[in-house]
């Protein structure tokens, strides 16, 4: 192998770095329109009346819609995940009667150009009548709450669980029972380019082309053929060059929807490009949970039970798989890295009058990572032990591999000692712990945290995913191209937006192929190029799309050699391939290469007979099983006593991620991912006021991390190859976001311990510190009174 | 009421008749077609629209069309010299300082502004220097490698 483990510079950068690359807003169609969205300014208001004459008479305005133009035209935004009892409430694409959060879809202006559309939404007038609303998630069903939707008494969309095995039990056996409520607050996933969405219908041909800032052209395809009523097969999605997404951009959205049905309405061209307001109001949230879990431990911190009881703030209305997050994928993963005999588990799924919350990096892991260690904390704190002896002791042993654990899932490999013990000895644990203790007699706040994670990746089996309610679909194609000049076009259904897959492929293809990777290009993101995919969520680009490349490329290679054979006049059993060229077994000098075998092949003749022209494979690859990446971050922070203040001294993070394609692209996602960690951790949080306000309506008031809020990041690995797929990959995605969180606060509250400073809620910030701090030292009651 | 600007962008002397209010990232992107120079916000918080105006690096979604006039830009299209990248590209794509690559052509500008400012920056320089930059897929990890590497070409 020469490329696949290589660090190869991507190449997908040129056209980035020259300022090239064609993000929807980038593109224009002679005589685009474009259209601006009159928004609820109110968390929840009956609609009474809209008057759009003035607008609709304003110089280059071009169409003014509302809900009951369209009610009727069109179906309502569908939800793509079922769970048992779920409500469905209706949500139109623009709303009719009612706007239930900040950002509601009211009327859409279409004009010649965005500053005149946006100069007529202010000459709409809309009679609303403002309903109270309701926020908290743990105040959404009690009696008496505003309600978001009749068809949803006490606010709830589902409640989902399982009760399991032995938990009482094991209860009744533990020395002691340990007792947190974390919040795991809202997020906003802050996607550097916001949502875009371009629509092009050709009435003559029948056809509809929507070019969108998707992580999903063929989920969009599929989705938006069925709300519209329009026949798929003339339905083009292109997702070109997507700037970030983080699972925001996972999902059919209302915009998507309206645009198109626009474009086909005017027969022109229609475009709408979110503001960053609009993005923060409607594009999805993550996490908002809280979550009530009680651990029963024996006094050697082993643990025998847990149990979690939980509420997930859905905002107000379902986003496409807003039903699994706070579920499935929160509660299959209640078992982490350790061997936990018996776990129940039961969340609430609550309507809100805030923005909807799906799937935000990690969707589902972060949270139940965050449950974990932060408990793995408190028992090491309660019984005096250190929190790396408590995790060692409650390891799944490797020899216990492939284990299934009392959540009911089939974790593939791992090995979790090793990468804590790399971990503790890269940060130098043994001695940061004396020092800390040398630190804490002159009054320093030195703190350091661990978090030990297991993810799920590789999203999915088809029947997994089904089995939980996501209906299925979790494969990947792969298409391998070989030219008649032996250069190579791949076709992925994978559709990245910064992950580098272009590159990670090209490696695949590359080795299999005896090619260069120059010679190879990854095609995506367009419906009419690549037939059917999936998409790029859930670490999934190189377990299931990089394992559909690779198979295609066996194909590829499986028919070239029965050419070669043809063409060296040798039976096809005597023909092999020695990683650059067919040769004659015995007969070095007897060898056909790829491109030699490509013109043969396109040129059809010599060909067998029994051999189609033509040198290509098609491959669609569902998993047998999930991945499962591990690894442990050991974050450390001194805290300043005076200020609050959060200083980070390390971050060292060692992650298994089964074999590396690229260890350029993998320390680039861990990078990234912790840092999206420890925005929650400290910095980030989505705040709405009583009545459903966004408090944190922009970049001036929502904390993204900047660069010297963050430190330089120390990373390293164990590999522990998937037995799921032949390349042995897991994915890495999302790791570092998970790992990241629980660290960070683990590690300040490790600081801020010999205050006697127990429970904080995130985001940690400066603030936040300060107060408890300054209540710990009037009365020593810092956890309660610092809490909010 | 258009008012008439005369401007230099990327070494090219440009004549226009713009309104009043519209403003200079839009007139870079949708008069002339210049769309390397992102829009992330509304409040000039995030960096992606930077250029280089009259030797300062600005955020263009915070100027307007006409108060440019006169004036001499560079925006990421304008940043090669003879087809060769600038060493601050060139170490963007040798330590992948960039993702999805939506923040990186301001982040490249703001990078080259730094340098010419700093030419042998601290790692706390750059992160300093950075903070009117959002990122959110590298972590600025490898950025602030990237403007190192760079510093280093330049000496």
């Amino acid at each position: 192998m020469k490329y696949v483990g290589a660090p190869l510079k991507r190449k997908e950068d040129p056209r980035l770095i020259t300022g090239q690359g064609a993000y929807v807003d980038d593109i224009t169609l002679p005589g685009t329109l474009f259209c601006a969205l009159l928004r609820s300014p109110h968390g929840h208001a009956r609609l009474t009346g809209i008057r759009t004459e003035q607008a609709s008479r304003h110089p280059g305005v071009v169409a003014v819609l509302t809900g009951r133009d369209i009610a009727g035209k069109m179906g309502t935004m569908p939800c793509g995940w079922n769970l048992p009892g779920l409500k469905k409430p209706p949500h139109p694409v623009l709303a009719v009667d009612r706007v239930r959060l900040v950002g509601d879809r009211v009327a859409a202006v279409i004009a010649e150009d965005r500053y005149i559309a946006r100069d007529a939404l202010d000459l709409i007038e809309v009679d609303y009548e403002p309903l109270p609303a309701v926020v908290d998630a743990e105040k959404a069903f009690a009696p008496g709450a505003p309600q978001v939707h009749e068809e949803a008494p006490e606010n709830t969309a589902f409640v989902w669980g399982f009760p399991g095995h032995g938990v009482e039990e094991a209860f009744a056996k533990a020395d002691r029972v340990v007792r947190l409520r974390l919040v795991n607050h809202r997020v906003i996933p802050t996607a550097m380019e916001p949502r875009g969405v371009l629509a092009q219908f050709k009435p003559a041909a029948g056809e509809l082309t929507v070019w969108s800032s998707t992580q999903v052209p063929h989920l969009v395809r599929a989705l938006l053929g069925m709300v519209l009523g329009f026949p798929e097969h003339k339905l083009r999605v292109i997702a070109p060059e997507v700037g970030g997404a983080f699972g925001s951009k996972l999902y059919l959205y209302p915009e998507e929807v309206l645009v198109a049905h626009l474009a086909m309405l005017l027969h022109r061209p229609v475009k709408w490009i979110e503001e960053r307001r609009e993005n923060y109001q409607v594009t999805t949230h993550g996490r908002d949970r809280v979550d009530y879990i009680e651990v029963a431990v024996k006094e050697d911190g082993t643990i025998l039970g847990l149990k979690c009881k939980c509420i997930g703030n859905l905002g107000a209305y379902l986003s496409t798989f807003a039903p699994a997050i706070p579920s499935v994928f929160f509660g299959i993963m209640l078992s982490g890295a350790y061997r936990i005999p018996a776990i129940a588990c039961e969340v609430r799924g609550v309507f809100t009058n805030t923005g909807m919350v799906d799937a935000y990096r990690g969707a589902g892991r972060p949270e139940a990572c965050y449950v974990l260690e932060r408990t793995v904390d408190r028992i090491a704190m309660e019984l005096g032990l250190d929190p790396a002896e408590v995790r060692r002791r409650n390891y799944i042993p490797a020899e216990a591999y492939p284990y299934t654990s009392a959540t009911g899932v089939t974790y593939d490999s791992a090995n979790h000692r090793p990468a804590l013990e790399k971990a503790l000895r890269l940060v130098g644990y043994e001695a940061l712990r004396k020092e800390q203790a040398e630190l804490r007699k002159n009054g320093r706040l030195l703190g350091i945290g661990l978090s030990s994670y297991v993810e799920v990746c590789g999203v999915g089996p088809s029947k997994g995913l089904a089995a939980a309610g996501g209906g299925g679909g979790g494969w990947e194609m792969g298409t391998v191209r070989v030219h008649a000049s032996g250069k190579v076009t791949v076709l992925t259904g994978c559709s990245p937006h910064g992950q580098g897959n272009e590159t990670s492929y090209a490696q695949i293809v590359a080795d299999g192929l005896a090619v260069s990777p120059e010679d190879v290009e990854v095609l995506h993101g367009d419906t009419h190029i690549v037939p059917f995919g999936t998409g790029t969520f859930g670490s999934r680009s190189a377990a299931v799309g990089g394992t559909a490349v690779h198979l295609s490329v066996e194909k590829v290679r499986e028919k070239a050699r029965a050419i070669a054979a043809h063409l060296l006049g040798a039976p096809p059993e005597k023909v092999a391939w020695d990683g650059s060229r067919f040769v004659v077994q015995g007969e070095p000098g007897r060898a056909k290469t790829l491109q030699e075998v490509a013109g043969a092949a396109h040129l059809a003749t010599p060909l067998p007979p029994e051999i189609e022209p033509g040198l290509e494979a098609t491959t669609v690859f569902d998993p047998s099983n999930f991945t499962w990446p591990f690894g442990t971050h050991v974050a450390v922070v001194e805290v300043d006593p005076e200020t609050g203040k959060v200083q980070f001294e390390r971050y060292v993070a060692v992650d298994d991620c089964g074999n590396v394609i690229n260890p350029l692209l993998v320390d680039g996602q861990v990078h990234g991912g912790i840092a999206q960690g420890i925005g929650q951790a400290l910095y980030e949080a989505a705040v709405y006021d009583e009545h459903g306000q966004l408090l944190t309506g922009s970049l001036m008031d929502y904390t993204v991390p900047k660069a010297d809020d963050l430190p330089s990041f120390e990373t390293d690995r164990t590999v522990t190859p998937s037995p799921v797929n032949p390349l042995g990959v897991k994915g890495v995605g999302e790791a570092g976001t998970i790992a990241a969180t629980p660290a960070v606060v683990n590690a300040v509250l490790d600081a801020l311990s010999p205050l006697g400073i127990r429970e904080l809620d995130m985001p940690l910030t400066t603030e936040k510190i300060w107060r408890a701090i300054q209540a710990a030292k009037a009365g020593g009651k810092g956890a309660q009174e610092g809490r909010r | 009421m258009k008012v008439p600007i005369a401007l230099t962008v990327n070494g090219r002397r440009r004549e226009d008749a713009v309104e009043p209010r519209l403003l200079l990232v839009h007139y870079l992107r949708d008069v002339l077609g210049l769309t390397g120079t992102k829009i992330g916000c509304d409040t000039s918080q995030c960096g992606a629209c930077t250029i280089l105006l009259d030797g300062l690096s600005v955020k263009s979604c915070t100027l307007l069309a006409v108060q440019a006039d006169g004036a001499e830009l560079t925006t990421i299209e304008g940043l090669q010299r003879n087809g060769r990248l600038h060493p601050v590209q060139e170490a963007f794509w040798e330590l992948h300082a960039l993702q999805c690559g939506y923040c990186t052509p301001g982040m490249i500008l703001q990078a080259v502004q730094l340098l010419k400012e700093r030419p042998n920056p601290t790692e706390a320089e750059i992160r300093h220097g950075l903070e009117g930059n959002l990122c959110r897929c590298t972590g600025y990890h490898n950025i602030v490698r990237a403007v190192q590497r760079a510093a280093a070409a330049g000496r």
